[in-house]
């Protein structure tokens, strides 16, 4: 079989030389190589201060879209539920009552929508079955807590804020951008 | 003679806290230099580039909760990290950190008591150090702690015999015991290692053994023993044991670059400067440097090589150092027979 980097070794078992069985030129050798360690370029980030810049498609956590008029986006058909393979996704699923327009922008709406957090693998595959363009992946880290419970975002962790919405386009590279302009996806833009 | 006194008094009070201070500073050295050897940066929060690291760690000691488990023999359990305490502390009577100042037209020589037997001095003081953890295993009543404090106990008494033996041809070499004589002898460049290559190796890997580093910290290796002897150790009794281990790093250090690498003596700078107290001074200031490379390279070593198994220890150290420290002084005795120094 041909190897891949042509750096593997065949293992031999054989006696020890001398100088190999008195051991101080390998220590000698350890010691060069951690000599040359000492003046390195450091890997440390100072994390609070400096952070380290992530990839342009990195998925974290999620967030649920209002649209330019504020209403939220998703309408609970559970695709991005039936789409998830971690079963991280639940929701249900109510209808819009007289005077909710301004809230919701179909008739239909989630009432609850819960991520657990800890089951979630980041794939963003919820976001890619969405259809309404509700769900979307961000470069924001989910914060660490104490409690289990705590990890399961329940709508008030999720829906952006009318006035301070979360932006997405990061990670809508150009073949995306691209797709979406195909014009039988036309009710899916943006700009509806 | 009351100046003298005094005098002594100064002196072993400003030993006393270098060494405390080194020792502090070791341990943020150590963190540094392991930080620096893996491309990290280490501590850097506490105070500028983290130097008041040790201050912070001190006071998390004292802080902890004092804990003397039930079962354990309470005394030998507060007894145990006294004696490594005292012991780690006591070597430095003997060592010679300097020449002599002269102040007021009499001379202090820099060195606490010049005993014409130093080195078996050191030798007695570093073997009670072994009672300080053997103790402190026994007295835990903790199986972890006991099987530490005996890999302590037979490492360092093996070591001790290839250190003894690596010493003796030292000693026939100068053909005395004082500490001082054999700093004296190596003036002008003179240094023992140069005729003692292999008696300074055996005593460096036997340093190493009786400080408890690596590649010889078996007594307290995590994987295999939680913490070894100081397992049950809570607070500032664990403190002292962690803080004996730097004080006997710096003492080895010092004994090192005393009995091999010509302690204080200055090769060439006697012929650029003639006041004798400045001599003096730098000539300390020179030790000191040998001391701290020393320190970095019980550092350096630490993160470079994996720590041995218990039988190739005990391998190297019967089979290995000790035959090959007789040699050293057979080959010694040879050769100073040849050259005619003896008859």
């Amino acid at each position: 079989m041909q190897s891949l980097t042509n750096r593997s070794k065949v293992v031999v078992k054989k006696e020890m030389t001398f100088s190999e069985r008195i051991y101080l030129p390998a220590i000698l050798g350890g010691l060069r190589i951690t000599l040359k360690h000492l003046f390195k370029k450091k890997a440390t980030i100072q994390y609070p201060e400096v952070k380290r810049e992530m990839a342009g498609i990195y998925r974290g956590q999620h967030v649920l879209k209002r649209d330019e008029n504020g209403a939220e986006r998703c309408t609970a058909c559970g695709l991005c539920a039936v789409a998830c393979p971690a079963e991280a996704i639940t929701m249900t699923a109510a209808e819009r009552s007289k005077g909710d327009e301004k809230l919701y922008r179909e008739e239909k709406y989630a009432k609850v929508y819960e991520i657990n957090m800890l089951r979630c693998i980041f794939c963003g595959l919820c976001e890619e079955a969405c259809p309404k363009e509700a769900i979307f992946l961000t470069d924001r880290i989910v914060p660490t807590d104490f409690k289990r419970g705590e990890f399961i975002y329940g709508k008030d962790k999720l829906v952006e804020g009318v006035n301070n919405r979360v932006d997405v386009s990061i990670r809508q590279t150009t073949s995306v951008a691209e797709f979406k302009q195909v014009p039988n996806l036309q009710h899916n833009r943006l700009s509806n | 003679m009351s100046s003298a006194l005094i005098f002594t008094t100064i002196l072993i009070i400003v030993i006393f806290t270098i060494t405390l201070v080194i020792a502090m500073y070791s341990t943020y050295g150590e963190r540094k230099v392991a930080a620096f050897l893996q491309d990290r940066i280490g501590p850097n929060r506490a105070g500028p580039f983290g130097i008041l690291q040790p201050m912070a760690d001190g006071v998390k000691m004292f802080m902890k909760e004092e804990i003397i488990p039930d079962m354990s023999n309470k005394w030998l359990f507060i007894l145990g990290p006294c004696i490594a305490m005292t012991t780690a502390l006591m070597t430095s009577a003997v060592i010679p950190w300097g020449n002599s100042l002269s102040i007021g037209g009499e001379s202090y020589s820099l060195q606490v008591t010049d005993v014409n037997i130093g080195i078996l001095y050191i030798f007695g003081v570093v073997s009670i150090g072994v009672y300080g953890i053997m103790i402190g295993g026994w007295a835990s009543n903790n199986k972890y702690s006991l099987m530490g404090a005996l890999r302590a106990s037979s490492q360092m008494i093996s070591y001790e015999v290839a250190m003894g033996l690596a010493i003796i041809a030292l000693v026939m070499m100068t053909g005395t015991l004082s500490v001082k004589e054999i700093a004296a002898q190596q003036s002008g460049g003179n240094w023992n290692v140069i005729y003692q290559p292999l008696g300074f190796i055996i005593f460096l890997v036997c340093a190493f053994a009786e400080c408890n580093r690596t590649p010889f910290d078996l007594p307290e290796c995590e994987t295999e023993l939680v913490g070894g002897y100081h397992t049950e150790y809570s607070s500032m009794k664990l403190g002292f044991y962690l803080f004996a281990e730097y004080i006997n790093m710096f003492i080895s250090s010092a004994v090192i670059s005393t009995l091999y690498f010509g302690g204080y003596n200055m090769p060439f700078i006697a012929r650029f400067i003639s006041d004798p107290n400045l001599l003096t001074l730098l000539g300390t200031a020179f030790l000191f440097a040998k001391i701290l490379f020393f320190i970095f390279f019980f550092m350096w070593i630490r993160w470079t090589i994996p720590r041995f198994r218990y039988d190739q220890l005990m391998n190297l150290g019967w089979k290995g150092l000790i035959p090959l420290s007789i040699a050293n002084i057979f080959i010694t005795a040879l050769i100073m027979w040849l050259t005619g120094k003896v008859s």
